[in-house]
Order: structure tokens, then sequence, then C-alpha cells
């Protein structure tokens, strides 16, 4: 199965060993048939990603276009330096005459740190909580059993409804009248009291991306030789050591891997809480996610919209390298040395 | 054993009951939406009725042929240009193959967000604004990426001794890979196939805010279903769409159980 391929190398046939095929001359011959098949999708992504990332890093350096108060014109903005990077970051507003001065409240500007610190919080807490559950229930999975190809259809389910329906369908679970409220025999607002509203989310988001953390988790459990286990119980281990010292030290690359893309996924999130409530909740914003901000300047200000949607894609980025870094989930060494390794 | 059991039951009520509580909804009489009965009562069709319904400025019909159309599109260009790079990168050795690996893998974990507003603009400056170009061509910024990536996967686990053989007798390159790697790899491409088109399905973030009524996908008709009733969220007809859409992927998903999630694992694609 390729599912072997995110996962450790450690388990995989050793980088370089299947010899064989490589032959002098071969790499050259090689190289330029791969530039013929792989230079269309590159100019492609070029086309559809290089583009749009370098005009939004030139438009976040330009001055928003608009009318000028004082001498009601269109002005046509102009080189801005970083003075949009400090809209967001330290809520400076530049009037149309230059004058810099703290946005007033209702501001989106204002909002930058509270939408910041809401996407870290929802990423935090929805990664932890899908991690734990996806690691029970892909354990559960590993288990031989009778009904196990139920579970592991019914695992799909969240995964395969959209994000926007999911979000719809949460938001009838979540009404005040609704199913959980007479269940729980509570009444309590789901959207639009403060934390409330910020667990809705998280309840939903969980529901939903589970299921792909723990099929991601399983994919590494099942490379495991069962010997390992089988050594274990002969050496004494109880259940509780075993987890600890053999399953999680084995499946940590797999493990590590799916949090990166969990936590990368978290912190773009959109769609559930733009539907579900709206970016709202408790004073006003309670929700509002970093994506929902930009979306929201869009049709304010395209140059500050491309400054905050910039820094938005450097916070994922460093957060990205961060775990490549430092918490080993080196998903392109991973996958290059398994390249050579597969490549005879 | 027994707890074990109890467990599996216990997550396959967790991942079903919400999607069967939007099922029973969904045929479920509108004056009897909260309704706590746990098995269908007061069943009716009216709220697939009002769900296709458009006098009240709602276009799910419209929208499901749109989905179609982009996801169909998009899959293919993603396929077309797709399959040559991912043959290349788990077949051919040569210079730079793990940066571009990896800046494959990077874009296929790019934030749409960071799109969203310089093509905002674009589209606005040459017209394009709620065309379907505006809205395939981001989709396959993501679409592309997930293709190569997943596609490479699957490759490299290919027997290509056959190949080899192929071409000993004979056969040229491409010959070798049309006659004979390709029927071989046909079901993992249409793994891929199905992967890249569900991911231009559930796309919202672009859509909701470059597609018009005309244009619109699901996603986008459905977050924005509008009742008789302003304040009144028309919830049982909202289920009705959500089934609607829901289902058939539901059941192409467990058809394909086992590619799909040999294709999820092997790509690491977006949730």
């Amino acid at each position: 199965m390729s599912a072997v391929t995110e996962v450790p190398s450690k388990l995989s046939p050793p980088p370089g060993r299947a010899g064989g095929r490589k032959r002098g001359g071969l790499n050259e011959a090689h190289g330029r048939w791969a530039s013929y098949l792989i230079t269309p999708s590159l100019v492609i992504l070029g086309v559809v990603i290089g583009y749009p990332v370098v005009s939004a890093i030139i438009m976040s350096f330009q001055k928003d276009a608009g009318l000028d108060k004082a001498t009601g014109l269109f002005v046509a903005g102009g080189f801005a330096g970083f003075s949009n990077y400090a809209h967001w970051l330290l809520q400076q507003c530049v009037s149309t005459t230059g004058v810099t001065s703290a946005c007033p409240p209702g501001n989106l500007g204002a909002q930058f740190w509270n939408a910041f610190g809401t996407t870290f919080f929802f990423t935090a807490v929805t990664v932890v909580l899908e991690t734990v559950i996806g690691m029970w229930m892909a354990l559960i999975m590993n288990r031989a059993f009778r009904g196990r190809g139920l579970v592991r259809a019914a695992i799909l389910v969240p995964w395969a409804i959209p994000t926007a329906v999911t979000a719809k369908l949460w938001y009838f679970i979540f009404a005040f009248n609704g199913i959980l409220n007479s269940v729980l025999g509570a009444k309590i607002l789901w959207t639009s009291d403060e934390w409330a509203a910020k667990f809705a989310i998280i309840i939903a988001d969980t529901w939903k991306t589970t299921p792909f953390m723990a099929l991601l988790i399983l994919a590494g459990l099942q490379l495991i030789p069962e010997e390992v286990y089988e050594a274990g119980v002969m050496d004494g281990a109880s259940t509780v050591q075993r987890f600890f010292q053999l399953t999680l030290p084995l499946v940590r690359p797999a493990l590590m891997v799916a949090i990166l893309f969990r936590v990368l996924d978290a912190l773009r999130m959109f769609d559930l809480p733009q539907i579900l409530t709206g970016g709202g909740g408790g004073t006003g914003n309670a929700t509002t996610t970093l994506s929902i901000l930009v979306v929201d300047q869009i049709r304010q200000g395209f140059n500050s919209a491309s400054a905050l949607s910039t820094i938005t894609f450097l916070v994922i980025f460093i957060v990205a390298f961060l775990f490549v870094r430092f918490l080993g989930a080196n998903v392109v060494q991973t996958q290059a040395n398994q390249q050579k390794g597969v490549l005879k | 054993m027994v707890r074990t059991v109890i467990s599996a039951l216990v997550i396959v009520l967790w991942c079903i009951a919400p999607f069967y509580w939007m099922i029973v909804t969904a045929f479920r009489d509108v004056g009897f939406t909260y309704d706590t009965t746990p098995w269908p009562t007061h069943v009716t069709l009216a709220n697939f009725e009002t769900a296709f319904s458009t006098a009240l400025g709602n276009h799910l019909g419209q929208a499901m042929l749109n989905s179609l159309f982009i996801g169909a599109t998009v899959t293919v260009v993603a396929l077309l240009f797709g399959i040559s790079a991912a043959y290349a990168l788990a077949r051919l050795e040569f210079k730079g193959k793990g940066i571009i690996s990896g800046a494959i893998l990077a874009a296929s974990m790019f934030p749409g967000v960071a799109l969203i507003t310089p093509l905002f603009q674009l589209f606005t400056n040459i017209g394009w604004m709620g065309t379907y170009q505006a809205l395939i061509i981001p989709s396959i910024s993501f679409a592309l990426p997930l293709t190569v990536y997943t596609l490479t996967s699957f490759l490299r686990e290919m027997p290509w001794d056959l190949e080899e053989a192929a071409r000993i007798d004979g056969c040229t390159r491409v010959q070798a890979f049309r006659r004979v790697i390709m029927p071989l790899a046909a079901p993992a491409v249409f793994t891929t196939a199905i992967l890249a088109f569900i991911s231009s399905w559930n796309e919202y973030l672009i859509s909701s805010q470059l597609s018009s009524d005309a244009t619109q996908p699901v996603t986008v008709a459905i977050a924005g279903f509008a009742g008789s009733q302003p304040h009144v969220e028309p919830y049982t007809a909202i289920m009705a769409a959500g089934t609607i859409v829901t289902v058939p992927l539901v059941i192409l998903v467990l058809i394909f159980q086992r590619r799909i999630v040999a294709g999820l694992t092997a790509g690491g694609v977006k949730g």
C-alpha cells in the first residue's frame, strides 16, 4: 500500500540500497525527460500561485486608493512603505492627509491581534483534541475484531461531507431549540455567546477532521511489525508501557506529519466559523479568524487586505518551518529519502 | 474484546449521528423542525421541493451543475498535467527532484486566503468576476499539487520492471508508458481523480468571493440558502439540500473506500 510514503524511513528500505538500474549517462536523459514532463505543471503553478503571491506582496506596499476627505478627490494610492503592515500589527491608521494615528474602534485593523489569538486558540485546541481522539480511534481500528470494516467506513463519512455542509448541519444541531440543547436540557446560545460560539466551532471541527487524523495515524500504526509488540509482551511491559515506549516512538514520524498537516489546515480555518457563526459571538468577533478578517477587508481596500494575507501566509510559513526544524515533522526529507530508496 | 467493540460502537455513533440527523430532518415536515424523535417522523418530500425551488432566490439545481462542471474541468486539467509530472517524480532520476517535490508539497498546503485578494483585484480589473474561469483557475492551484503528490506516491509502487521489459521488446518510452503502465496505473489515476474532484467540490473560501448567482457552486448555495422569512432559518430545506449534495459523495467514497484511504494517507490530502 502506498500509505508507506509518509512514513518513517526507518521502516522502509534504506535509501540507495536497491541497485541495478542506475547506469552512466542515464541521468542526463532522465533530466531531459523530466524537464519536459514537469515544466508544464510548474508553469501552471507559477501562474495560479506564484503570480498572486508576488502581486499580493507588491500590493501590500502600496496605499489603498480612496476618496480624500479633505479635497473630495479620488486619490490613486502610491508607495506606502510598511504602513499597511503597521495598520495590522500596530493598529495604526493613516488618514488620507498622511497623518498616522491609532485606529478608531470598530476598524478592522483593531481586530488583528484578536483574530490572531482566536486562530491560534482554535488551532491549539482542535489539533490537541483531534490528535488524542484520532490516536484512540486509530488504536481501536488497528485491532482485529468483527465489524472493523464498518468502523473504517463510518469514519469516512465526516470526511466526505463538504465543510460548508458540515457547518450548516452543526448550525442546526446548535440551534437554540435544536437537538443538542434538547439532549443537554440546556439553553445555550451556541452561535452567539462568546465561549459557547468558540466551542461550537471546536466541536464541529473536531467532528469533521478527527477521522482524517485517525486514518493518517492508522497508516503509521499498520507499519509497526507485530513482533515488536510480542517482544514487549514477553518482556513484561504493561499495555500503558507498550503504548508509550513502543507504539508512540514508532508512530511518531507519521504522527508528526499528520499534526503538521492539521496545524497548517487549522491556521487558515475559514469555512466553518464563517458559516457557523459568521465570525461573530460575544461582543461581535469572538470567532473571527485571520482568514475571515482578510475576506472582510477585501472590499475595504485591496492593499491592506494584501498586507494581511501576506502576514497570514508568513505566520503559517513560520509555523511550518518551526515544525520541520524543531519537531522533526520532516515531510520533504522523508519524501526525498523514500524516492531515492524506491528509485532503482 | 468487549471493550474494543464498545469503543468501536462509540466511534461509529459519533461519526454517523450528525449525518443521520441531517437525513432524518431532511424528510421531516417543516412544522416539526425541532422534533427530537430519533427516528423519521412526519415524513415528507416537501423539503426537497423547497430546496430546488428558485422562488426565494436559491439556485441549488444550477449550483449542482456548476459544481459538477467546475469539478470536472479542474480534475481533467489537473490530471492532464499532473500525470506527466508525477511520472517524472516517481520514475526518473534528475537533479533538483527533492526541491521540486518539496515545492509541490508546499503548494498543496498553500493557504487559499493568500490568493484571494490579488485574484479578486485581477478578476475585477479584467471583468472575470463571477465567471467560471475565475472559479476554475484558483481551484487548479490546490488540485494540481494534490494530484501530482498523490499520484507520485501511487506510481512509485508500480511494477516498473514491466516497462523495462516492454522497452527491451522494442517499445519506445512513450509506447511503454501508454501500453503497459497506463492500464496498470488506471486505478491510481481514478482514485486521484476522485480526490481532486472532491477537493474542488468542497471548496468554499474562494468561490464565496468570486462567484455570482449564476456560477456559484453548491457549497456557496447551501451556505447562503435563504428562507421565506428573514431571520427564520429554513432548516429542513437546508438539511434536504445538504442531503442531496452529500449522499452521492458519501456513497462514492464508501464504494471506493480502500483506494481513497490509500490515496489520502499517501497524499496527506487536506481535510
